[in-house]
């Protein structure tokens, strides 16, 4: 666990690094919601305790009545107020790194979608179609490899590998340490591809401006309502290798209707990574994205 | 797994209050979880029992208090219990209803030793 800051991210991985291995002034203090705990002592004297072999008995209902789960002859422990959320923290980065985007101007996309959809190759042709037009900056994750990295330093743009280990997902405390040790000028486009996981990279604010969902026709139209929660938090979807549908019985629109079934206000553009198509849309897309959030 | 990251972020709140208030041992633990909060509580529970051996919550029982799903319709103005997020109201039939509850994940309490 890092002793600066208390994060516990054993096997996370900054292009090789632990990410606590350096020296680092931390920017995120930890928000401890302090104001909202207290300690008391239950007394837990009559009522209809019930025993407490049922640690994961489900049948509390929506009433929370801590003092009536006790075992009964089992010496009682104080009570400790906690009221926090468990993603909390991950919150409050998110929230450090947003505000460190807006200062400098930066235009931050979090791109999700299963493994294998293209995120990777579209971020190479989207940086190869902005060389000399706008900076772009690469934060890549995956469990293992620097391969994406690799592919992406391979175009030009600067790129910073996070290796998750067995985490499924990146957080907004890896991002930020990211974040500081990528060569970044203000004004530009930050793209952030998140573990290939259609699941939980929905329910962690990285700190972006917004994310978008790949979705890669391979993948079958019924995934948006499959995984609704990861297109629920997506602001566009792009449909990608689109050049593949004419061998496929994919449904362009049951999948886009599946989406905005689940998010009515989603954007959605079909793009082919290999072929170009679509390609204009989404750089018209970020360009837009990109002229708000410049300073 | 996503839960495993959860229930780790969970042991982290609890070792941050083990700090403050100077407890040794959690013998309970209650956790509130959403119906639209992406987690699933089975999944969570036996998270938790895997993240927390060694640690001051080892053993300790994994309270769940589920919180039902909320939403309010922007036709009609009422509100509905939801099991997932695209679930039309259930008064007027409407799509979207606005989620207005059931995403949230919190530590509420624990019993310590
Ligand atoms: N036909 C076709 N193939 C594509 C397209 N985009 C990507 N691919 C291929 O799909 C495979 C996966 O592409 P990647 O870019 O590595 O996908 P990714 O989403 O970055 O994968 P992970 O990072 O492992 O999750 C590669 O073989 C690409 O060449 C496309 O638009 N059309
Ligand atoms: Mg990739
Ligand atoms: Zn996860
Ligand atoms: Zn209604």
């Amino acid at each position: 666990m890092c002793t600066t800051c208390g994060c516990g991210h054993g096997e996370t991985r900054i292009e090789g690094d632990a990410l606590h291995s350096h020296d680092h002034d931390h920017e995120h203090e930890h928000v401890h919601a302090d104001g909202t705990r207290h300690v008391h002592s239950h007394s837990h004297d009559g009522g209809d305790s019930h025993d407490h072999a049922h640690a994961h008995d489900h049948s509390h209902g929506h009433a929370y009545r801590p003092a009536h789960s006790h075992a009964p002859g089992m010496a009682k422990g104080r009570m400790v107020q906690i009221e926090q959320d468990i993603l909390a923290k991950n919150d409050a980065y998110a929230r450090q790194n947003r505000e460190q985007f807006a200062r400098r101007g930066i235009f931050a996309l979090n791109l999700v979608s299963s493994p294998g959809s293209g995120k990777t190759t579209l971020l190479c042709k989207t940086i190869e179609a902005l060389a000399g037009r706008k900076p772009v900056a690469v934060i890549e994750g995956d469990q293992q490899t620097s391969q994406d990295a690799e592919r992406i330093r391979a175009t030009g743009a600067p790129a910073i590998q996070i290796n998750t280990g067995k985490g499924c997902h990146l957080d907004a405390h890896m991002v930020g340490h990211a974040f500081g040790q990528l060569p970044l000028q203000d004004d530009s486009l930050l793209m952030i591809e998140n573990v290939g996981n259609l699941v939980c990279p929905a329910s962690f604010d990285l700190g972006e401006a917004h994310k978008v969902v790949i979705l890669s026709v391979t993948e079958g139209e019924d995934k948006p309502i499959k995984y609704p929660d990861m297109f629920a938090a997506a602001k566009l979807m792009l449909l990608n290798k689109c050049d593949l549908l004419p061998y496929l019985s994919f449904d362009v629109d049951a999948a886009i209707a599946f989406a905005r079934r689940v998010n009515p206000n989603i954007e959605v553009i079909r793009t082919s990574a290999t072929s170009g198509a679509g390609m204009d849309d989404w750089l018209a897309w970020i360009e837009k994205g990109a002229a708000a959030a410049r300073k | 797994m996503h839960e495993m990251s959860i229930a780790e972020g969970v042991l982290q709140l609890i070792e941050d209050a083990a700090e403050r208030e100077g407890f040794r041992q959690v013998k309970t633990i209650w956790v509130e979880i959403g119906r639209l909060s992406g987690v699933e509580a089975e999944a969570l529970a036996f998270c938790f029992d895997a993240v927390t051996r060694g640690s001051i919550a080892e053993g300790a029982a994994f309270e769940i208090v589920p919180v039902p799903g909320l939403g309010r319709c922007h036709e009609c103005g009422k509100e509905s219990e939801l099991e997932a997020v695209y679930d039309a109201c259930r008064h007027c039939g409407a799509v979207p209803v606005e989620v207005i509850g059931g995403t949230e994940m919190r530590v509420k309490e624990l019993e310590v030793d």
